[in-house]
């Protein structure tokens, strides 16, 4: 039954986990851009949400209908002006300029709201849960965000196979030539994945509020996570980056069973063994490495 | 007859090398033009700059009375220039329809669509939903010349054709041309195989080291005119029995 239960809670946060990469899988497979700041994003979410929103007199459970919004069209000005900028130079620059935006990031946070934690307040239903057997506790704010990510992920993967924008990003992904030679404006493409994938974080980062505390500096780990995530399931896969997101929650359970300190350690141990036998990830194509 | 295409002393660079030196050409509205030449005689470079892929260092590229040279790729298709690069280089996570609905998003009017596509290339229908890598070659060149097609070009740039195909194949997808052009499209071929561009063209250009080293019909040039343009020697008479004339 323990095991069970290890099963169940790393799925419930591999369902996070999965919600926060999937942005991050969508700027690499599209832009071919590493975005070091997309943990960052999601910290600015949060703080958007406990600050802005009791202004605008909504409850804050309901505030990533504001906010998400927001950043997704935050996610396509910041594309077409200063990512898109440093595209045009070289690749390692996307790197410099979105590291820099992550410092920037985190220091203003710091100087604007301190290192206290913050939560997304969501009242009783923050430490309510489900009990359905002895040892078995379900907390609701878990299975949501969990329901959340296959959600988005279901709409995302409807959106790219069905619409003719999502096949554009599609088009754009596999060959930007061309998809220009198709007649396609790849910036303002680029655009729209950015928008998408900074909407995605935003609401990664109003669920991490609801789930635990959240300070200025909180997104590098989550960052990493995220990382693993996309690389366990497989570059360029959505539903591999919820497998793998499921994967490393597991395995950071698994390790937590037998020593708390080994919660970390038992996830990159995982996300190791995948990268030494099956780089491409467990449901990658092996031509995305190429 | 009024001038479609006009291109006038272009100049591309790749770094340090002069790619196209200085070529002037011009292509009438439903006439096909062969631009022949050896590896690296700067052929698929013009095609890419007139594309938009590739910058010019000067020169002019003029498509019915107006200057394009500074548009963007995606604006030149919208003005009717539409490529099929070498390498075919279809949308690889795609099915066979989609890489042709890619192609018509952003299409200017005309008298293809995908329907029509499907009619000219009949096998289509059957395998819309196959990935294109199922494809073979030849059908992958089908695809990407469907898939150039449906945004309805005025001008449609072919670049290597026949590049990695059987003969069979390539003799059968360069018999589509005359019925491309009966839609009123003008075509800019490039080839290495230079009989199959000699055959299907109306006027042959000959490039060798990024310049224009013969320009005429295929009715007044000669095999050995067409040699000595594309080796930049005459070797029929240098080395005996090198080629046939």
């Amino acid at each position: 039954m323990t095991w069970l239960n290890i099963l169940i809670q790393g799925a419930l946060i591999g369902g996070f986990y999965a919600l926060f990469a999937c942005g991050l899988s969508l700027m690499f497979g599209v832009l071919k851009v590493i975005n070091l700041a997309h943990g960052d994003m999601a910290v600015v979410a949060g703080y958007v949400a406990v600050f802005l929103t009791p202004h605008l007199h909504i409850p804050e459970i309901w505030s990533f209908l504001i906010v998400v919004p927001i950043f997704g069209a935050l996610g396509y000005v910041v594309q077409r002006t200063l990512i898109q900028k440093s595209i045009d130079r070289d690749p390692f620059t996307t790197l410099l300029v979105t590291f820099g935006l992550s410092v920037v990031i985190e220091n203003l946070l710091l100087e604007a709201y301190s290192a206290n934690g913050q939560t997304v307040n969501i009242g009783s239903l923050g430490y309510e849960s489900w009990h359905p057997g002895s040892i078995f506790y379900i907390s609701y704010v878990s299975l949501g965000v969990l329901g959340a990510a296959v959600l988005v992920l279901l709409i995302l993967q409807l959106f790219l196979s069905r619409t003719s924008t999502g096949r554009l990003i599609r088009a754009v992904a596999d060959d930007r030539e061309a998809a220009q030679m198709s007649g396609a404006n790849y910036r303002h493409i680029f655009g729209i994945a950015a928008a998408i994938a900074f909407a995605t974080v935003a609401l990664a980062g109003i669920a991490y509020g609801m789930m635990t505390q959240f300070a200025p500096t909180s997104g590098g780990v989550n960052l990493l996570f995220a990382f693993e995530a996309v690389v366990i399931g497989g570059i360029g896969s959505l539903w591999g980056t919820l497998i793998g997101g499921i994967a490393l929650g597991i395995a950071q359970q698994f390790g937590a069973h037998f020593n708390v300190e080994y919660q970390i350690l038992a996830g990159n141990v995982l996300f190791l063994i995948v990268l030494a036998i099956r780089p491409q990830g467990l449901f990658g194509r092996k031509t995305a490495l190429s | 007859m009024s001038q479609l295409l006009e291109v006038n002393s272009l100049y591309v660079h790749h770094g340090q090398l002069c790619a196209v030196d200085d070529v002037s050409f011009t292509l009438p509205e439903g006439e096909i033009l062969a631009i022949v030449g050896a590896n690296g005689a700067g052929k698929s470079t013009l095609l890419r700059t007139i594309a938009g892929l590739q910058h010019q260092t000067s020169g002019s590229i003029v498509l019915g009375g107006d200057d394009i040279g500074k548009l963007t790729p995606n604006r030149r298709v919208r003005r009717g220039i539409s490529l099929v690069p070498e390498g075919r280089r279809l949308f690889a996570s795609m099915t066979l329809e989609e890489n042709l609905l890619v192609g018509a998003s952003h299409a200017n009017d005309g008298p293809f669509t995908v329907k029509r596509i499907y009619e000219l290339f009949e096998w289509m229908p059957a395998r819309r939903k196959q990935s294109v890598w199922q494809l073979s070659g030849g059908e992958q060149q089908a695809v990407a010349i469907g898939r150039a097609l449906v945004a309805n070009p005025r001008i449609l740039l072919l670049d290597e054709l026949s590049l990695g195909l059987a003969p069979i194949v390539v003799e059968k997808i360069y018999a589509l041309i005359p019925e491309i052009v009966a839609h009123g499209v003008s075509i800019l071929v490039v080839e290495q195989d230079v009989a199959q561009g000699v055959s299907v063209a109306d006027r042959v250009l000959c490039l060798l080291e990024g310049k224009t080293s013969l320009v005429g019909t295929p009715s007044e040039l000669t095999a050995q005119q067409i040699d000595r343009a594309y080796f930049g020697t005459d070797l029929a008479s240098s080395a005996p029995g090198a080629l046939s004339t």
